[in-house]
């Protein structure tokens, strides 16, 4: 039996990775995808919590983020699509319409 | 039969609603039916309610209805009820009945106006606001009717509001009206506040019982009487009236003649306790009275405009009503009311139709000789002329001579001085009016001359109704020489108005007066006569001798002039200087300020804003780690 802590350290290192490149990658697809990552981090979480808990919610859960994530990432991928079409690049600092 | 009474006032209102919404879409033959039945119906139920109220007994008046409570705050109770008594029922009669007469008569009037749906919708509303302010049960409801038929004045003086005079007319009207309209409203807040209650029975309880002090019944009643002479143009805000007559004719013959001008004797009679009781206010209003019955009789001599003579005759036969109210004979001044409404809408109906054969001409130095041209006019102009003069048998006569010889009993020597001089005066008006419209030689302009022609008979008839009406209507108040119990209207009126305020004098003084009112009113014609028939160049040789004189009555003694120079002119001024510098300065200041600093700050706060989002992110995170150590510290 792995106990929950190397679950939850995983958890956190996806997590910080997720932000960092979420931070430091300048390509709107990779910081998508860093996005992604930072979001299956907190559903391992999740899963890990509710096996020890002997608790199904948890789980349950988990499944309503995969859906959500699934449309969220057509819904993402389709905005980038079409910032790609009108400027003709997917550089995250070329992008600044509200800069105030 | 008196428990429909309360809709009398409501039947005009639903006319007004349905022609203020599907208005446009009705045909004009529609339009006038429905506008004049609806009118009719008011004077059909007024007339069942007055013989209902005829087989009430009199411990029961006034009948009350109440529809619903209206404001309801704390110790300030006002219901929407309404009332029947006597007066009441007196005043709905005149305003039903003869705005059902001016309601027929404006349909041939008005037949080829644009704005045909529109009059009638307002003249409905006119019927209805005033038939609310005549029946009302409160004091408040009197008000909204008040002001309800001070708007439809507004409305329909300036109903040609694309001509410039017209606007200006109406709003004229409309602000001389605030005026008194201002003082009326502190009177009411001076009944709420000392007597608790707006009805009239508990007003009239509390003045019998004692509740007030004298001087407060005095303030309170001159602040109502400073609304009653806005609204019934007398000294010092008549000023509007004159100007008024830029109304269509059956207007000026409706609201600025027979019924809404006299609201303000209404008003006093019905609260005739409290001027009563005060007796400083009675005497105000019997002064006010006299003046403005003189002087308005004196500006009506020298005027060319048709209309303009009839509307400072308004204004002075209104004098008269109050100088009635004012020596307490309350119901001699509304028996000169009642009879008022009928001579001087038909005058005014005459007027128009005088107007109509000539093309809308009012100006009398292009009339004469009008007399073969319109047979029926002609009779019917004549008729209401010797009525408003005071010749014998006719219903001015009656009501004219009640009053005058009151106000002589009352010991009032110089306010019946006043009152005989005007009727020198009015006879010789009226009759002026006559010799220069129908008699004399033509001066019409060639153009109007080839269209001239007797009125359609819609018009026609409402004259012959209202000239039988201005014979006969003074025959239920007969004076006391003719038998002690024919004045009927005086007993009619008896239980709103206690008789005891009246003196009596000796059967043979009384005669003595009216021969002295009948000599005057004859003098007036005689003198009308030689000046405009016989002579008609003395008036021309009498301007040039005292021109001063003439030029002070022609230009009306210059008041129009003197309150634009001191009321108009500076509160124009004033405000120039407040715009400039209050509004433009501190208010436009403080908002555009408001505006810049909210701005300013914007600006500042924008450059917050980069545009990237790894500086949003980052900002992100930077929040939620000071929040997540927030909590583990804490």
């Amino acid at each position: 039996m792995i106990p929950v802590s190397y679950f939850l350290v995983l958890s956190i290192l996806l997590f910080v990775m997720g932000t960092i490149a979420f931070l430091i990658k300048r390509d709107l697809i990779t910081m998508f995808m860093a996005v992604e990552v930072m979001l299956n981090a907190a559903n391992l979480a999740f899963i890990a919590l509710a096996k020890s808990a002997n608790s199904i919610d948890g789980q349950i859960i988990v499944f309503f983020i995969i859906t959500v994530a699934a449309a969220e990432a057509t819904v993402g991928l389709a905005i980038i699509l079409l910032i790609f079409r009108q400027k003709k690049t997917i550089k995250s600092e070329d992008i600044k319409l509200m800069k105030g | 039969m008196t428990d429909i009474f309360w809709l009398i006032p409501f039947v005009p209102a639903l006319s007004t609603l349905i022609l203020a919404v599907f208005g446009r879409k009705l045909p004009k033959k529609y339009v006038s039916y429905q506008a004049c039945l609806a009118v009719f119906i008011s004077f059909a139920i007024s007339v069942i309610s007055l013989i209902g109220l005829l087989q009430t007994s009199q411990e029961s008046y006034p009948l009350v209805k109440n529809l619903f409570s209206w404001i309801n705050s704390g110790s300030f109770q006002v219901n929407l009820s309404l009332q029947l008594d006597p007066l009441s029922a007196i005043m709905a009669l005149v305003v039903s009945g003869v705005g059902f007469i001016i309601h027929v008569y404006s349909v041939g009037y008005m037949a080829d106006d644009e704005g045909y749906t529109r009059y009638f919708t307002y003249l409905n509303l006119f019927t209805f606001a005033m038939l609310i302010l005549v029946m009302a049960s409160n004091i408040v409801l009197m008000f909204v009717g008040w002001e309800g038929v001070g708007l439809c004045s507004y409305l329909l003086i300036g109903f040609w509001f694309e001509k410039h005079s017209a606007a200006n007319a109406g709003k004229k009207a409309f602000i001389v009206n605030r005026v008194g309209d201002a003082a009326f409203l502190l009177g009411i807040l001076f009944i709420f506040v000392h007597i608790g209650s707006g009805e009239f029975t508990a007003i009239n309880s509390a003045v019998s019982g004692g509740a007030i002090t004298q001087g407060l019944a005095t303030l309170i009643a001159i602040l109502l009487f400073v609304g009653a002479t806005g609204k019934s143009a007398q000294i010092p805000l008549y000023v509007w009236l004159p100007d008024a007559m830029e109304g269509p004719t059956p207007v000026s013959a409706l609201i600025h003649a027979a019924t809404m001008v006299t609201a303000g004797v209404y008003m006093v009679s019905r609260m005739n306790l409290l001027y009563t009781f005060s007796g400083t206010a009675a005497l105000i209003v019997a002064i006010v009275g006299a003046v403005t019955a003189i002087y308005a009789a004196t500006m009506a001599l020298t005027q060319n405009d048709i209309k303009r003579v009839l509307a400072y005759s308004t204004i002075s036969q209104i004098g008269y009503m109050f100088i009635g109210c004012g020596v307490g004979a309350y119901a001699a001044g509304m028996f000169h009311l009642y009879t008022h409404a009928f001579f001087k809408s038909l005058l005014f109906l005459c007027a128009g139709s005088v107007m109509h054969a000539l093309s809308g001409e009012a100006d009398m130095k292009k009339m004469g000789g009008l007399r073969k041209y319109l047979p029926l006019t002609y009779p019917a102009f004549l008729i209401g002329a010797i009525a408003i003069a005071g010749i014998p048998f006719f219903s001015g006569f009656f009501s004219k001579d009640a009053i005058l010889t009151q106000a002589f009993a009352q010991g009032q020597y110089f306010i019946w001085a006043l009152g005989i001089m005007g009727a020198v005066l009015t006879a010789f008006y009226m009759f002026r009016l006559i010799f220069l419209i129908f008699h004399g030689e033509e001066r019409i302009e060639p153009e109007a001359k080839k269209h001239i022609h007797e009125s359609p008979r819609v018009m026609t008839i409402p004259l012959v109704i209202l000239a039988f009406f201005s014979v006969v209507a003074g025959y239920i108040g007969l004076p006391v020489v003719f038998g002690k119990k024919l004045n009927w209207f005086r007993s009619f009126l008896e239980p709103v108005i206690k008789e005891g305020h009246e003196a009596h004098i000796s059967l043979g003084t009384e005669w003595i007066l009216i021969l002295i009112s009948v000599g005057v009113a004859f003098l007036g014609i005689i003198i009308a006569w030689v000046f405009y028939i016989k002579a008609p160049r003395i008036p021309q040789r009498l301007a040039t001798r005292f021109p001063f004189i003439y030029k002070l009555l022609f230009n009306k003694y210059y008041v129009d002039e003197i309150y634009n120079a001191v009321f108009v002119n500076s509160t124009i001024k004033g405000s120039e200087i407040i715009y400039d510098k209050f509004d433009l300065k501190v208010i436009d200041g403080t908002v555009n300020g408001t505006a810049s600093a909210a701005g300013f700050s914007g600006k500042i706060l924008s450059y917050l804003h980069s545009g990237l989002i790894k500086d949003y992110a980052l900002i992100f995170l930077l929040g939620l780690i000071i929040f997540l150590g927030y909590l583990l510290i804490f």
